[in-house]
Formats: C-alpha cells, structure tokens, sequence
C-alpha cells in the first residue's frame, strides 16, 4: 500500500514539477538563456494568488486568469527592452544578467511582503479523497489537474496556433526563420513572455499547496533545473517526463534514505544525467 | 612577465602597508579585499583563460571552510588545516572537473551550481561531522587583542593572496595557460592538434579550486563560525564573476582590480542600504553588463583622454 501511495504521490507532484519547468525549459530551449529570475516569478505569482484571496476574495482559479496576461506582459518588456540587447552575448553575460534581475525581484519581495512563510488557506478547505488506503488531498489534485491543462495548453499553442508554429521554427533554425520572414526579436520576446506566464500561473497553483515565502524561489529554480535536464531540453513531453522521474526519486529517496537526502539526490542524479546523458530521457530537437 | 603582471605585483604589495595606518576596520576590509581577489583571480583560471563559466567558487570555498574547521576541533594546527583544505580541494576538484568540464555552456554553469547544492546539502546531513544546520564553532587561535587578530588575518590573507598571483601569473606565461587559452578560443580544433583538453581543464579547475578552499578556511578560523547556508551561499559564486566582469575578462590585474572596486561598492551600499543591497547589486550587475562588458580595464587611458578632450586618433 505504501508503494502505490508512493506512486500516487510522485505522479501528483511531478505534474506540478513539470509545470514549473516548463516555461524554464522554452525560455532556455528557444532564446538559449538560462532564465534565473524563473523561480521569483513563480514566488511572485503565489504572492499574487495570496493576495488576491486574502485583500479581495478571489479564488485562485480567477487568480490564473489575472496572473497569466500579466506575466506575460511583464516578461515580454523585459525581454523587449533588456535580454534582447545582450542576447548575442555569450553564455556567462545573458547568465549573470537574468542573476542581477533576480537579485532586484527577490529583494523587491523581502522588502514589500517581508521574509516571513505564508500560507494560502481555503476556506472551507477541500479535505482529502482516500481510496482504501491511499490519501490524497483534494487541493493537490485540483493543483495537479490544473498544472496538467496548462501543460496541455502551450502544448496545443506551440503546435496549433501560427505564432507557436513561429517560435518552433525559431527554435529548430534561427537562420531559416529569419530567411522565412519570422521577426526573431519580436518571437523572443513572445517566449520570454510565454515562460513567465507560465511561471506565474504556476506560482498561483504552488500557492495552493507550499508556503509562500522569497526564499522559496532558489528550491523551484533548482527543480526546473533538475527537470529540464532529466526530461530534455525543450519539449513538452519532455518536461512532463522530467517531473515524473524527479517526483519517482524524491518520492523513493525519501521513503528509504529519509527526506532530507531527497535534495542531494536529485541534484546527484542531475550532474550524472548530465554527464552520461545531457540530452535527456526524452531530449529532441524541436520543440512540439 | 609583462607590464600588467608587474603592475598586479606592485598592487597586490600596496596593501600589505595597509596596518601602518589601519584600524581594526581597516584590517577587516583589507581582509575581505584580499579574499575577493583571491575568488576572482581563482575564477579568471578557469572562466577567464578556459571560458569556462563556472558557479563552483562557493563548493569549494564552504569545502575549504568545514575542512579546516573540522580538522581544527580535532586539534590540528590552523596552518596544517589550511593545508589540508587546500590539498582537498585541489584534488576533488580536478577530479570533478575531468568529469564536469566535459560540459560546454550552460550545461557546464549548471553542473557547477549543482556542485554547490550538493556540497552543501551533503554537510547539512552529516550532522554528526560538521554540526548541520546547526553550524560549527572553531577554536580561537591566538585571541590576544582584536588588532592584533585583525593585523594575523589580514597578514594571512594576503599571503594566500600572493601566492594565488604568483600562481596565476605562473600558469598565464606557461604552456598550461597558452592551453587554456587555446580551449577557450576553439576546443575541437585544440583537440585536432594533440592538446590534451581533459588534462588541461582538469588541472585548470584543481587551481581555481584550492586557493579558494584555503580562502575558505582562513575565513572559518578568522569568524570562528560557520554554516552552510553562510559559506555554501551562491552569492560566492556570482560575486567573482561580477569582479572579472566589472574589471576585464582573463585579465589578471583586471580581475583584482574589479575584486577592490566590487568591494568598495559593496560597502558602501551595505552600509547605507542594508534592505535593499542586493537589490542594488543587482542593478549594478546589469549596467554594468549593458554598458561596460568589457570592464574597467577596457577603459585604456588614451580612450579617456579622447573622450574628454573630443581629439580623434589618426591611426587606429
């Protein structure tokens, strides 16, 4: 029973690993930069969610509708008026410049909401399904079947709609894109603005279950990490796989080794899936 | 050795007079300026001459810290624990890095800050060795007056900062720094040649590694605590990147350079900010990478006094 309980869990928690990785993985997929201001987005939404309910009320599922134009606009200026300047540079600049952007949103966050661990309380709270003797709370499998429609959504947005079939083919060959008529600049920003939508919708679900708090922002910055790596860079499915495995080993490693290995363990699986496998489980060229 | 060799000597010997007129304040700014040098000379090793860029600094700084603090309580010498940390870190460290800077790009930054999340997760489990989260106290080593403490320290911090120099300029005139500089520019056409990359950036990753491990335990024996969250923070990964930033790519009198004028700023900003430094660090970071990305020392005398004087140099 603990086995399937076990399962159960990492299954849940990996949908939500993957939808904090996945506008991580678009953003270092399509504009090659490795966006570390991602994890204060993510904190910047659950702030969001946690205001919106406590000062006016509003359930986090409205909360997901606010959360997401506005991200979207926030990252695509920021992508627009500051990345795209260096974005030719090498690794290290675009790296430390994403840092220095982060050090300004996390410092931003302490000083207006303070360093102290909130928590977003439903009232009246979900409860727990149990089915025999496998419990799972309900606002988990809300956050996850949520997590799982957005996941599904930029799935459809990449392989549908004319502008995601523009970023796929950005991704695939900038060059071609170019000769192919596609403002590489303006496509840029579109995914810049996309991956921040997508982590601030995340952030309004992590609200839902962890405690919301800027110094949780480096932990879901080493999880998009570690999922991207695992899953393979820039793909969907691929950020799906990602968080499964990672939720399968966290899940296991505590059980046996006891949770506070669970960390290490992650990040020793992710320099050895580096090292023997850098493309991932998963790993393809395109973006679909 | 070149002119900036010579000027980074003469530097790096300007300091040592700073307890002829020096207050205990004095001393521990001048400490920290020699520890910020010793990062950003020990990451222009492997990030300036490789172009490598590694987040690895603060692994092996809080490696170097809980090595000599550990070996500390169990009665060994300050100096011998510092050799220890040092021999330590060398050898993990080339040995990681022949597997590690098998990496290129921003597999290689990530694998690096990995490095710093295990390190560090790894002694907040070994409770029973390093304390934890709880930390780690280390005996006081000579304790006769503040100044006195202050002046050793900073004496000692020097002296590390001296030999990562000599080292460094060692490594820039030897074959092993041409190799390097060869890796950097294209590293499958340095293989085509018979270069031993695996070698060379194993051996470049062990040095930037040690002096920083050294570092680390001189820091831990100078504020007698430590724990992880404080000598495993990122920031001593990041901060040696901004001073090679800020003073010049692969340039070892750039990077010191960089390393005082970084510290000047921090100061100043902790000082009169403390809510909002890093914050301010932040913004300094990225104007300084949209408008000075080669750093101060792209800043030549002549192109300031063109700049101020508006002549134009007929031969460019």
């Amino acid at each position: 029973m603990l086995a399937i309980q076990v399962l159960i869990n990492a299954l849940v928690l990996g949908c939500l690993y993957a939808c904090i990785a996945i506008g991580f993985s678009l953003v270092w997929g399509v504009l090659n930069v490795i966006n570390l201001i991602h994890g204060s987005f993510i904190v910047l939404g659950a702030y969001l969610a946690w205001g919106a309910y406590n000062a006016l009320g509003l359930s986090p599922w409205y909360s997901l509708l606010i959360a997401a134009p506005s991200f979207f606009v926030f990252g695509y200026l920021l992508q627009r008026l500051l990345l795209n300047r260096v974005i030719t540079a090498p690794v290290l600049v675009t790296l430390t410049l994403t840092f220095g952007l982060d050090l300004i949103l996390n410092n931003a966050m302490i000083y207006y909401f303070k360093a102290d661990y909130r928590k977003l309380i439903l009232n009246p709270p979900t409860g727990s399904v149990s089915i025999f003797d496998v419990v799972v709370p309900v606002d988990r499998l809300i956050a996850t079947a949520s997590a799982l429609a957005l996941t599904f959504l930029l799935y459809l947005l990449l392989r549908r709609s004319k502008v995601g079939r523009a970023i796929v083919a950005v991704r695939l060959d900038r060059d071609a894109a170019v000769l192919m008529g596609v403002n590489v600049k303006s496509i840029y920003a579109v995914a810049f603005g996309l991956g921040a939508a997508l982590a601030g919708c995340a952030g309004v679900l992590m609200a839902l279950i962890f405690p919301i708090s800027p110094l949780t922002s480096s932990a879901y910055l080493g999880k998009a990490f570690v999922v991207c790596v695992l899953g393979g860079l820039g793909s969907v499915s691929g950020a799906l796989a990602g968080g499964l495995l990672l939720a399968l080993v966290e899940g296991v490693g505590s059980v046996y080794l006891g949770p506070a290995h669970a960390v290490t363990l992650s990040f020793v699986l992710l320099i050895i899936f580096l090292v023997v496998r850098p493309q991932g489980l998963l790993g393809r060229k395109g973006f679909e | 050795m070149t002119r900036t060799n010579i000027a980074l000597l003469v530097l790096i010997a300007c300091v040592a007079a700073l307890p002829l007129f020096g207050d205990a304040y004095a001393m521990r700014l001048g400490t920290m300026a020699c520890m910020y040098a010793i990062f950003a000379l020990s990451w222009n090793i492997v990030g300036g001459f490789a172009g490598y860029p590694s987040f690895a600094t603060a692994a092996f700084f809080g490696l170097g810290a809980y090595t000599t603090g550990i070996l500390m309580n169990k009665g060994v010498p300050l100096s011998v624990s510092l050799l220890g940390a040092l021999v330590l870190c060398l050898v993990l460290a080339a040995a990681l890095g022949a597997v590690l800077l098998r990496l290129r790009g921003h597999y290689f930054a990530i694998a690096s800050l990995s490095l710093v999340e295990v390190f560090r997760e790894l002694v907040n489990n070994a409770t029973d060795l390093t304390g934890g989260g709880m930390g780690l106290n280390i005996p006081l080593v000579s304790g006769s007056s503040v100044l006195s403490d202050a002046t050793f320290f900073f004496y000692a911090m020097w002296g590390l900062l001296l030999l990562t120099a000599l080292v460094v300029i060692a490594v820039s005139a030897s074959k092993l720094g041409f190799g390097l500089n060869c890796i950097r520019q294209n590293e499958t056409a340095s293989n085509m040649v018979g270069l031993n990359s695996t070698l060379h950036k194993a051996v470049a990753f062990g040095l930037s590694a040690c002096f920083v491990g050294a570092a680390g335990g001189l820091y831990a024996a100078w504020v007698h605590y430590i724990d992880p969250s404080d000598v495993f923070d990122i920031l001593y990964s990041v901060k040696p990147i901004v001073m090679a930033l800020m003073g010049g790519l692969g340039s070892p009198l750039g990077v010191v350079c960089g390393a005082f004028v970084y510290l000047g700023l921090e100061e100043v900003v902790w000082r009169n900010y403390i809510q909002i430094h890093s914050g301010v660090l932040g913004v300094l970071i990225i104007l300084l990478l949209l408008f000075l990305p080669h750093g101060l020392i792209s800043l030549h005398a002549s192109k300031i006094w063109r700049g101020l004087f508006g002549r134009k140099a007929k031969h460019v």
